[in-house]
């Protein structure tokens, strides 16, 4: 048999094998998970929807209130949920530094959000009731809360996971300003 | 039909979260594809799969629109445009999912290369 040169190379497939599994675990490794379901719709257009008022006294919410030549934030938050109790002095903050805010509210009652406004505060022009989360998925969103900048012409330009940190404010300032 | 449309719009909807289409073959419809949809809070589940909110929310989405004749395609389709592929457990053939559905047949190419060698060495 003709073994001798054909051995010689292959004697080195199982290292280059281990050399390259040993890479993909190393970049794995070296990369932090990252277990946040991102919304594909970041720039593209908002999708269309009109939410029945959560509240008395507060306008329900729809697409085309986006769009109006102002950037605006869209909040996604529930009263029942902890981590927007930690971010509702951020809203706030940044409702004092003019920031346009409206919300959907996902499973939730109005009295329960009324309660909840009461308690930390309303950073909200307007709020929709979105209890099926029907226009939660259509955003690509996949939890509370979540904020959603939408720009002067009404498409969504970035996308908050997770409770909005003090840290992020002004950033946040930042980015709604050059959202026009 | 109409008798039924009327009967449709009267009644409070349905929860189709976790209460099943009067027809069964639209159930059934709605059952294939609820398997092969991930629930996005949950990950590891599909919707089908799991008990949290946002999964029967995702289920009363697909059952509905499988009533309304939309095709499981097209519900699939819906979903990724927000959530990417990652919302749908039958991964398109891409870029990223080349080796995946290759790798099947490169074993298959492999295992077919080393009996063929083999037998040639035994002749």
């Amino acid at each position: 048999m003709t073994s001798g040169g054909k051995t010689r190379w292959l004697i080195w497939v199982p290292l280059a094998a281990f050399a390259i599994l040993f890479v993909v675990v190393a970049t794995g490794l070296m990369r932090p998970s990252d277990t946040t379901v991102h919304s594909t719709l970041v720039d593209k257009p908002l999708p269309d929807f009109r939410l029945d008022p959560m509240v008395p006294g507060k306008p329900g919410l729809a697409s085309a209130d986006f769009g109006q030549g102002a950037p605006r934030l869209l909040n996604v938050f529930a009263s029942w949920c902890i981590p927007c109790i930690a971010e509702a002095p951020q809203l706030m903050a940044l409702k004092a530094r003019g920031v346009a805010i409206d919300a959907i509210a996902i499973h939730d009652k109005g009295p329960a959000i009324a309660d909840f406004l009461r308690r930390h505060g309303d950073p909200y022009a307007a709020i929709g009731d979105d209890a099926r989360s029907r226009v939660q998925l259509s955003l690509g969103s996949s939890g509370v809360p979540e904020t959603f900048l939408i720009d002067g012409r009404g498409r969504i330009v970035r996308q908050y996971i997770g409770d909005i940190r003090a840290d992020q404010v002004d950033q946040i300032v930042r980015d709604v300003r050059a959202a026009r | 039909m109409s008798l039924l449309l009327v009967l449709l719009l009267a009644a409070p909807a349905p929860d189709y979260g976790n209460t099943q289409l009067p027809d069964p073959r639209a159930e059934a419809q709605a059952r294939e594809l609820m398997g092969e949809l991930r629930c996005v809070v949950c990950q590891g589940q599909s919707i089908a799969d799991s008990d949290a909110d946002m999964a029967a929310d995702m289920r009363a989405l697909v059952r509905q629109r499988i009533a309304r004749g939309e095709s499981p395609t097209a519900i699939r389709n819906w979903l990724i445009e927000r959530y990417g592929d990652y919302v749908s457990y039958d991964p398109p053939l891409s870029g990223a999912t080349a080796l995946l559905w290759a790798t099947p047949i490169l074993l298959l190419a492999l295992g077919a290369w080393i009996a063929l060698s083999t037998f040639r060495r035994r002749r």
